[in-house]
């Protein structure tokens, strides 16, 4: 059994959403419960399907490797198997996916007793995916808006969606995310900078205290923003990055249909600049 | 649902305010008197200040406050000095750098040279702050872990505004200061490269970028979620663990069959958020002094399918040997 030191007393029954004791077990370090049991069906039918295309498909270069999504010709409709139809049936997957490992994360907070902070969180990654894959592929009326499962596939329709609105850095939704994301990992360097060298201090020092981590930040920059607050900090930075991100997808074609650029004429052309 | 999720602070203790930990013989006085802010207290510490200013802390404003206002200033002049353009054009101008003409020589200050003298003062500002963060470290008595996390980002910014350009030969390789101006450099280099996202070390620096968050938003929300077993006193769960740490690490060995500890997780953490910019530095520094078309580079290394040739073949004109 894969169990630490310290972790038997912690296996305990009980906290399920679903299904009571019927999948209340471990295998190995994993927890398995129903939504196990329904991630591991979604994710091996998913795989396989991803598998499936690629051995129909002209390559088996890792690189290379692409399960497109419809023709726009099909619209909302189902599509053919090998043209489109593998593509919806592994998005299916994928949300089923990750739903149950969403719920699976709440089985396992109610186990621990701890709060709900990280399928909460979870959730907002699954709405991201959803915003690009369902959302606005609904609101465009053509699964075909969606992305591509392939590595450098989806690289090319990052690319290519950003280029149809002449210059995405100019979406000001995207310029928030970006800033966002930025934001989250210059907090999280100064985070984890800040506990590793209070707990690996100069050589022949004892280990140091939150009182010198928020003297350090407060010599540093005029703030401590403080042991526990720096958590909920650095989620409400991630959970914002990820917001502002399926934002400035949502609106893109949906919402504006020109080059980002122009879109900042509103701004240009306020009244209250004379001419 | 009625459970207190530990999402602010319900009730804020209020005491005398303190200087925090005595510093050595030899540093300035702490400036400011420390005073509480209510609405700051509902997230995080309720007291702002004091603040350690010291020699390198007022030489490096005075640098970076001279870098913003030349940049302001020349802003302003691009705009024949109207205060209102300026205010409603500021995300469109830029102060930029040399002309391609002048190579890596000193042009005249409206031709460039103001943005090389802002580029040394912004660089020698950023340098006094580095040594600032390494030396208030030290002063107290802990390791540099947030100075070295610092360097990974002047590393980046070096090779964009000083490293790549000297390879390259040319100023006019360097980012314009300004809103749009640099969104705009971002794109021009990558379309003039063969598209960064067949640069496998942008690739790398995105990863890391989205991992930093993704890290983020897993340990934040882990601390928080173990908050009610006192999750967030860290240090004491990395020294003596307790049932935060427990619980924590047995939610994600659980979930994922793997699991931090209460010190690794940040060791995780400093390393995703470090090699962002240190990956994307390398990244840069290449793209054009070694590698010039990614996508072709791309194609010779069988990452992306060579496409059948539909045109017929044209020759590079700036290959003919022509004036």
């Amino acid at each position: 059994m894969a169990m630490l030191s310290f972790e038997r007393k912690y296996r305990v029954r009980g906290g399920t959403l679903i299904g009571g004791d019927l999948f209340d077990f471990w295998v190995g370090p994993f927890y398995v419960g129903f939504f196990g049991v329904t991630a591991a069906f979604f994710s091996l039918l998913g795989t396989t399907m991803i598998i499936w295309g690629a051995a129909m498909g002209p390559t088996w270069n890792l690189w290379q490797i692409s399960i497109a999504p419809p023709d726009l010709k099909y619209g909302l409709n189902m599509a053919p198997l090998m043209e489109g139809g593998l593509w919806q049936i592994i998005t299916v997957c994928a949300i089923g996916a990750f739903c149950s490992w969403a719920l699976r994360e709440v089985e396992i907070c109610r186990k621990l007793g701890m709060g709900y902070h990280v399928p909460f969180a979870f959730s907002f990654a699954i709405l991201g995916y959803v915003t690009l894959q369902v959302i606005r592929p609904v609101l465009l009326g053509a699964w075909g808006h969606a992305f591509p499962y392939g590595i450098y596939s989806h690289l090319d329709w990052v690319s290519n969606v950003a280029y149809q609105y002449l210059h995405f850095h100019y979406n000001p939704w995207h310029m928030i995310a970006a800033s966002l994301f930025f934001a989250t990992t210059l907090a999280l360097s100064l985070h984890g900078g800040l506990v590793l060298s209070s707990t690996n201090p100069k050589k022949g020092e004892p280990v140091k205290t939150p009182e010198h981590e928020d003297t350090f930040f407060r010599d540093f920059i005029g703030y401590s923003v403080g042991t526990l607050g720096i958590h909920r900090l650095g989620l409400f930075l991630a959970l914002s990055s990820v917001w502002f991100a399926a934002m400035c997808i949502v609106v893109s074609g949906p919402f504006w249909t020109r080059g980002w650029p122009e879109w900042w004429g509103w701004w240009l052309n306020l009244p209250i600049w004379g001419h | 649902m009625a459970e207190y999720q530990n999402l602010f602070t319900a009730v804020q203790a209020t005491g005398p305010l303190g200087d925090g930990v005595p510093l050595p013989r030899g540093d300035w006085r702490r400036s400011g008197k420390p005073f509480l802010w209510h609405l700051i207290g509902r997230i995080g510490n309720a007291q702002i200040g004091p603040i350690y200013l010291g020699g390198l802390g007022v030489a490096s404003l005075v640098f970076g406050t001279l870098a913003f206002n030349i940049i302001g200033f020349n802003m302003l002049a691009s705009v024949d000095w109207s205060p209102l353009r300026l205010v409603q054009q500021l995300f469109w101008l830029a102060l930029e750098p040399p002309a391609p003409q002048y190579g890596l020589s000193i042009p005249p200050l409206a031709q460039g040279g103001w943005w090389l003298i802002v580029g040394f003062l912004l660089t020698v500002s950023i340098m006094l702050w580095w040594a600032r963060t390494y030396r208030r470290a030290r002063q107290l008595g802990l390791g540099t872990h947030v100075a070295w996390a610092f360097a990974a980002a002047i590393w980046l910014y070096l090779v964009c505004g000083f490293f790549r350009p000297v390879l390259m030969g040319s100023w006019s390789e360097a980012v314009p200061f300004g809103i749009f101006p640099h969104l705009d450099w971002v794109s021009a280099l990558s379309l003039r490269h063969g598209n960064l996202f067949y640069n496998p070390f942008h690739a790398l620096s995105i990863v890391f970028l989205y991992g930093s968050v993704l890290l983020f938003a897993m340990h934040g929300a882990t601390i928080l979620a173990v908050g009610r077993y006192g999750g967030e006193r860290e240090i004491e769960q990395i020294v003596d663990r307790g049932t935060a740490s427990e619980r924590a690490a047995l939610f994600w060995r659980w979930t994922m069959g793997f699991n931090a500890t209460m010190e690794s997780i940040h060791r995780w953490a400093w390393w995703f958020a470090v090699l962002c910019p240190l990956t994307g530095g390398i990244g840069i520094l290449l793209t054009g002094p070694v590698v010039d078309n990614w996508y072709l580079w791309s194609m010779k290394h069988g990452v992306v399918p060579a496409y059948p040739q539909v045109f017929p073949v044209s020759i590079d004109p700036a290959l003919m040997g022509g004036k």
